[in-house]
C-alpha cells in the first residue's frame, strides 16, 4: 500500500504471542503490519486486544512466540538500542530535576553516552529547546512532584525524543489526562514530530486521537489480536483542532468505530462460546 | 430571600485568617520541638516522686536522683566503657552497611538470588543472637571481636531487606523505557535502582543503628572485659542497681544520638522522598 518502493522501517509478519506456556492466553495471532520510515501509525482496538503486547514485541522487550519483527532491516531478537518510549504513567525519576530526567537517555544511548561529558552544554541546550517546544520553558529545574500530571507527561515525551530516536513508541501516552490537556498535547506532539520526523507507532483507544495524529490508522481485533482494518488519514498537516469537527473527519471516525464495535461483538461471541 | 441571612464573612478585621493560621502552625512546631524534653523530664519527676512516696528500696528501683549521683561518682568508668561500646557498635554497624548494601543490591536485582537466599536469611535472622555469642567466644575468645560481630549480625538484616526491596520495586514501565534504549542491567541499577533504594536504605539505617547497640551489649554481658554491658553485669553482681540504671540510660542516650545523626543524613540525601511533609506550613506561608 505504501507509495514508497523502499523497504518499510518496521515489518511485523505473522506474529503470535502466548503468555504463560502452551496453555496460556493467546494475546496476538497472525498479526501483520508494516510502518514506513517517518510514518505515524496509530493502532486502535478494544481493550485487552494486545496493543501493549505489540509495543513490547516491536521493541524486543519480550520474546515473541511466533513470527518475526524486522526494524530498520534487522531482525529484532533483543531489546532495540535506541527506541524512544512513553507510557500512560510519566515515570519521572523523583530525585532528578525535569532537565536531568529528560537527559536520562543520553546517559545510556551510544554515542551520546560517550560525548555527554564533553559536550554537556550542547546537550543541555538541546534538552531545553525540546522542553520549550512542549511549553515547559522555565520548568527545567523543577522536580517532578512540583509539576501537574500533564506537564510530567510532556516531560516524558521529551525524554522519549531527546536522543533523536528513529522509532518512537507511544503506549496510550495521554490516557490519564483530561480532554483539554490531551488536545494541547496532540498539537505539541504534531509539531515535534513534524520537526524531528521520527517513525511513530501510537497505541491508543481514543479514536479521535488516532485520526488526528496518524497518517494511517490500524484496527485490531479482540484477543487474540490481529489487524482487521486499515484506514489512511488524508488530511493535510499541520492539522488543527478545527479539523476534528469537519464532516470527513467525523465520517472516518464513524467508520473506525463500526470496525471496533464488530471486533468487540466478535470477541464477546468467542468468550461466550468458551464459557458454554 | 430567607429570613435569617447568614452573618457577613469578616474580611481584613484584625489579623487575617492566614496570619492566625501561620501563628498556630508556628506554635505547634515549637511544641513539637519541646515536647520530647517535657515528657522525659516529666517521666523522671513522676519516677522520683513514686520512689519517694512508696519508699521503694534502692536495689529494686533506684530514684533518678540516686542514678544521677551514681553517674557523677562513677563518671570515668561509665565514660570509658560507653566509649568502648560505641566503638564496637559503630564498627559492627559499618560492616553491616557494607555487606548489607552489597547483598541487598545483589538480591534486589536478581530474582534468582532473591529466591535462593531469602529463606536462609530469614532463618538466620530468627536465631536469637544471644545463642550465637558463646560460639563466637569459642572462635574468637572473650573481648571486642564477639561484640563487633554480634552488632554486625543483628543490624545487617534490616539493611539487606530494605535495599533489596527498593531495587526490586522499580516500575516495570521505567525498566522498559531504559531497556528499549539499550540499557544494560547495571545501567538500570545505577541510574534507577540505587537512587530509588536510598530512602529505604536510610530508613533501615535508623533501625539498624539501634539494634546494633542491642547486639554489642548482649555480647558484652555474656563475654567481655570491657563495655557498658560488662559494666552493668559487674554492677548488678555487686547489687549496685543505680549504676546498672546509669548504664541503661547512657545506652539509651547513645542510641537516640546515633538515630538523630542517621535521620539528619537521611534528610540531607533523600529529601526528595520526604516532600509534602511540610505541606501545610508551605501552604500557609503562601496564603499569608
Amino acid at each position: 500500500m505504501s507509495s514508497a518502493t523502499e523497504r518499510p522501517f518496521v515489518e511485523i509478519s505473522e506474529v503470535a504471542m502466548r503468555y504463560g506456556g502452551v496453555e496460556g492466553t493467546l494475546a496476538l495471532k497472525d498479526c501483520t503490519l508494516s510502518v514506513g520510515k517517518g510514518e505515524f501509525v496509530a493502532v486502535v482496538g478494544p481493550s485487552g486486544c494486545g496493543k501493549s503486547t505489540l509495543m513490547r514485541l516491536v521493541t524486543g522487550l519480550w520474546p515473541m512466540t511466533q513470527g518475526s519483527v524486522i526494524v530498520a532491516g534487522q531482525e529484532v531478537d533483543r531489546p532495540l538500542s535506541s527506541a524512544g518510549m512513553a507510557f500512560q504513567a510519566p515515570t519521572m525519576l523523583p530525585w532528578r530535576s525535569i532537565l536531568a530526567n529528560v537527559m536520562l537517555p543520553l546517559e545510556v544511548v551510544e554515542p551520546h553516552r560517550r560525548r555527554l561529558r564533553r559536550e554537556r552544554a550542547m546537550y543541555d541546550a538541546k534538552a531545553r529547546k525540546l522542553l520549550a517546544m512542549v511549553g515547559l520553558a522555565g520548568f527545567e529545574d523543577k522536580f517532578p512532584y512540583q509539576l501537574s500530571g500533564g506537564m510530567q507527561q510532556r516531560a516524558s515525551l521529551c525524554r522519549a525524543l531527546i536522543h533523536d530516536p528513529a522509532l518512537l513508541m507511544l503506549d496510550e501516552p495521554f490516557g490519564a489526562l483530561d480532554i483539554f490537556t490531551r488536545e494541547d498535547l496532540w498539537l505539541e506532539l504534531q509539531t515535534v514530530c513534524q520537526t524531528l520526523k521520527p517513525t511513530v507507532i501510537l497505541v491508543t483507544h481514543d479514536l479521535r486521537e488516532a485520526v488526528f495524529l496518524a497518517d494511517r490508522v490500524l484496527v485490531m481485533s479482540s484477543r487474540p489480536g490481529r489487524i482487521i482494518a486499515e484506514r489512511r488519514v488524508p488530511f493535510p498537516r499541520p492539522r488543527s483542532m478545527e479539523d476534528v469537527y469537519k464532516p470527513e473527519f467525523q465520517a472516518l471516525l464513524h467508520d473506525l468505530r463500526e470496525h471496533i464495535s464488530d471486533a468487540r461483538r466478535a470477541g464477546a461471541a468467542v468468550e461466550a462460546s468458551h464459557a458454554a | 430571600m430567607p429570613r435569617d441571612t447568614p452573618a457577613p464573612i469578616p474580611t481584613n478585621r484584625g489579623p487575617s485568617r492566614a496570619e492566625a493560621m501561620a501563628l498556630a502552625a508556628r506554635r505547634r512546631r515549637r511544641l513539637q520541638t519541646w515536647l520530647p524534653w517535657i515528657i522525659i523530664l516529666g517521666t523522671f519527676l513522676v519516677w522520683e516522686a513514686a520512689v519517694q512516696a512508696f519508699n521503694v528500696p534502692q536495689f529494686i528501683l533506684p530514684a533518678p536522683s540516686a542514678i544521677i549521683a551514681s553517674m557523677v561518682k562513677w563518671w570515668w568508668p561509665l565514660l570509658d566503657n560507653s566509649w568502648q561500646t560505641l566503638m564496637t557498635t559503630l564498627i559492627g554497624f559499618a560492616l553491616a552497611i557494607v555487606f548489607g548494601l552489597a547483598l541487598g543490591i545483589a538480591i534486589g536485582s536478581s530474582s534468582l538470588l532473591y529466591a535462593g537466599l531469602y529463606p536462609l536469611l530469614i532463618g538466620f535472622n530468627s536465631v536469637p543472637k544471644v545463642a550465637v555469642v558463646p560460639i563466637l567466644v569459642i572462635w574468637f575468645g572473650i573481648g571486642t571481636i564477639p561484640a563487633v560481630i554480634t552488632a554486625f549480625l543483628i543490624s545487617f538484616f534490616p539493611i539487606v531487606v530494605n535495599v533489596a526491596t527498593g531495587i526490586a520495586t522499580v516500575e516495570p514501565e521505567l525498566r522498559d523505557v531504559l531497556r528499549a534504549l539499550g540499557a544494560k542491567p547495571t545501567d538500570i541499577i545505577r541510574k534507577v535502582g540505587l537512587p530509588r533504594a536510598m530512602p529505604y536504605f536510610f530508613a533501615s539505617l535508623k533501625i539498624a543503628i539501634t539494634v546494633a547497640f542491642v547486639g554489642s551489649i548482649i555480647a558484652e554481658t555474656v563475654a567481655a572485659n570491657k563495655g557498658i554491658g560488662h559494666l552493668m553485669i559487674l554492677a548488678s553482681s555487686r547489687f549496685d542497681v543505680p549504676l546498672v540504671f546509669a548504664g541503661l540510660i547512657l545506652t539509651g542516650v547513645m542510641g537516640v544520638v546515633m538515630y538523630a545523626i542517621a535521620m539528619k543524613i537521611e534528610e540531607r540525601t533523600t529529601g526528595w522522598a520526604m516532600r509534602g511533609q511540610d505541606g501545610p506550613s508551605v501552604a500557609t506561608s503562601i496564603g499569608g
